[in-house]
């Protein structure tokens, strides 16, 4: 009996959860998204700039913390070619704009609350950051955020600027 | 139904045994899957509590402070009392009405790590002749893409039972506690929860005050003597609760609890709750609970002669009762900024209204043919307020 | 029966480690309703364990009152 729950565990172990990664290295796929301007935006329309996606929700609490530290990248390297585009989860989208008055940021925000974008980019966490290259490539996901994080988005962003 | 209750019985012991070797099983095997979650929101809360009825009112604050500390750590800290006043009907009968202070502090720190939150805690409580202490272990995760959250939990008690007048009596009380809840994501609009829980208790579980009363050739027809409980007691508890979302935005919430112990209770306890949030700052709470349980097997009202068997108790808790409580809450939230570091806050007013109905535990205030006073019932409000802050 | 039990729990472990490919079937970003505080089973920790006290005090039964769960799912 104490064998057989030594070869269970053991072989328990051995399964790695093996997690589903975003194609990293295949092309960003393309989208339609209206922005809180009220017009629409296309992701293509950026190709040539280092675009950051980042899913976030009114809701999740990891993503407020975020949205500061993802306004300071942007001030930083905008004028690189850089830009962030907030794609907002929430089924209510004004939620999303009560929470932009309190935490104020600058770069686009665009709404998806049909989900649909979120769905092609097989969002896995909240929030979930994808960058992608001048080339329109993917080339970094980040899913979670936790305090700490932006300084790994600051590298990358460095990187994939000076391409 | 008996011999379902065999069975859950049979179960719950051999869970109960089984239980390190198991979690130890189910520890080594989570955290392949899981993913990571969240500390609690940092909080405020300031609490005034009043109970009343039968006889009895108690009242006092309840006041707890949760901060996260760095990334990885939550803290939080509690203090509580509780303000006696009692003419309960077992002290009306059998002692003379009594004030008393019940003081508890507690502390605890959550910590976060990559998959795992593992929570500590810490409570101590002292009344003028009872002091407790428990130390409290919790370990949780979540699996299946977030949609299932496992939660292990382990509490070790220590009580010094008194006695008022009494400087010599001192006696011990050995608690454990053994919990695993499992809460799983059903739909976008549907959270369920299965919890079991197993205590042991070890040592002097009776009250050194309390009495039983037998028949006897006094003027009255009974006589008193005092309670003797077992030294041990075990018992399991399992529950499960689910919360629905309704589409306008409201909550739908329904609770089952079955317990049995070694004691030869069983305890049947249905919840319903409705939360209903109003314009923007308002939440409407509805709830009904009923609650049933039959007698411990060596309780009785009036026991036939002297010391009539091993174990004797009169505790109306161990009889065979039923209570029904109907609550209503209500909540305004302040969605504004004050004192700079105040994110938001809100008042709340709760009033639970609890009827308990004794079958086999006699009104003795009441002169009557031993054995045939009127079964004994009273109602209890308990009202709550408090101040909550989130920074 | 000792057996049956040590043996259904490793299972349920070692399924949950296998099953770790199964989708979730609602997704991070669907779970804005159960991140609702109206769905959190203990919305007001002080008030709901000074409730169970109330109870546990004057009832036979106890354990079993509470867990945690469901939320917003993030991180």
């Amino acid at each position: 009996m104490n064998i057989v729950k030594a070869i269970i565990i053991l072989a328990s172990l051995a399964i790695s959860n093996v997690s589903l990664a975003a194609a990293i290295g295949g092309s960003a796929s393309d989208f339609t998204l209206k922005s809180r301007a009220g017009k629409n935006v296309k992701l293509s329309e950026y190709r040539g700039d280092v675009v950051m996606i980042n899913f976030w929700a009114s809701w999740c609490g990891p993503c407020r913390q975020e949205m500061p530290a993802l306004e300071q990248l942007y001030k930083k390297y905008q004028d690189l070619g850089f830009v962030i585009l907030g794609v907002n989860l929430d089924e209510d989208s004004s939620k999303a704009a009560n929470l932009l008055q309190k935490i104020p940021v600058s770069f686009p925000i665009l709404y998806d609350n049909t989900k649909k974008v979120s769905t092609q980019y097989d969002v896995k966490a909240m929030p979930t950051t994808f960058l992608v290259d001048r080339d329109g490539k993917l080339r970094y996901v980040h899913k979670a955020y936790k305090p700490g994080y932006e300084l790994k988005y600051a590298k990358e962003i460095k990187t994939l600027v000076r391409e | 139904m008996l011999a379902v209750l065999k069975v859950v019985r049979a179960v719950a012991v051999v869970v109960t045994r089984f239980y390190i070797t198991a979690c130890t099983a189910l520890l080594l095997l989570l955290p392949l899957v899981a993913r990571s979650a969240i500390l609690p929101e940092d909080r405020a809360d300031l609490l005034y509590h009043s109970y009343d009825g039968g006889g009895v009112t108690i009242e006092g604050p309840s006041i707890l402070v949760r901060k996260q500390v760095g990334d990885s750590f939550s803290v939080s800290g509690n203090y509580y009392v509780d303000s006696v006043t009692s003419a309960s009907i077992d002290v009306i009968t059998t002692a003379s009405p009594y004030n008393e202070e019940r003081t508890e502090y507690s502390a605890s720190m959550d910590y976060l790590r990559d998959n795992v939150t593992i929570s500590t805690a810490y409570t101590q409580s002292e009344e003028n002749d009872f002091k407790a202490k428990s130390l409290h272990l919790g370990i949780s995760q979540e699996i299946f893409g977030g949609l299932t959250t496992v939660t292990l939990g382990y509490s070790r008690g220590w009580d010094t039972v008194g006695r008022l007048g009494d400087p010599a009596f001192a006696e011990d009380v050995d608690r454990e506690n053994y919990r695993i809840s499992v809460s799983q994501i059903l739909t976008k609009n549907l959270l369920m929860e299965l919890g079991v829980e197993t205590i042991t208790d070890e040592g002097f579980l009776n009250n050194p005050y309390r009495q039983v009363r037998y028949l006897s050739t006094s003027p009255r027809g009974y006589d008193y003597e005092e309670e003797v409980y077992p030294n041990t007691r075990t018992s399991n508890s399992l529950a499960l609760r689910a919360k629905y979302y309704l589409p306008y935005r409201a909550a739908l919430h329904g609770e089952y609890r079955f317990f049995t112990d070694t004691w030869g209770i069983d305890a049947n306890t249905f919840e319903i709750g409705y939360t209903h949030p109003f314009r923007d700052n308002w939440i409407f709470d509805f709830k009904v609970r009923s609650y049933k349980q039959n007698s411990a097997d060596f309780y009785n009202d009036l026991f036939p002669f002297q010391g009539a068997q091993n174990f004797l108790a009169r505790d109306k808790e161990l009889s065979t009762f039923s209570s029904l409580s109907i609550g209503f809450g209500v909540s305004y939230e302040v969605n504004k900024k004050f004192l700079n570091f105040i994110d938001r806050g809100s008042i709340n007013f709760s009033i639970n209204n609890i009827q308990f109905d004794y079958d086999d535990f006699r009104d003795v205030r009441v002169s009557a043919t031993p054995g045939t006073e009127p079964l004994y019932s009273f109602d209890a409000n308990v009202i709550q307020l408090f101040v909550s802050l989130w920074y | 029966m000792n057996r049956l039990i040590s043996l259904l729990v490793i299972s349920a472990g070692l399924i949950a480690s296998g099953c770790s490919d199964i989708e979730p079937w609602v997704k991070p970003y669907e779970r804005d309703r159960l991140a609702d505080p109206i769905m959190s089973f203990s919305r007001d920790p002080v008030s709901s364990s000074y409730l169970h006290h109330v109870y546990q005090a004057r009832e036979g039964a106890r354990g079993a009152e509470g867990g945690q769960g469901g939320g917003c799912g993030c991180n």
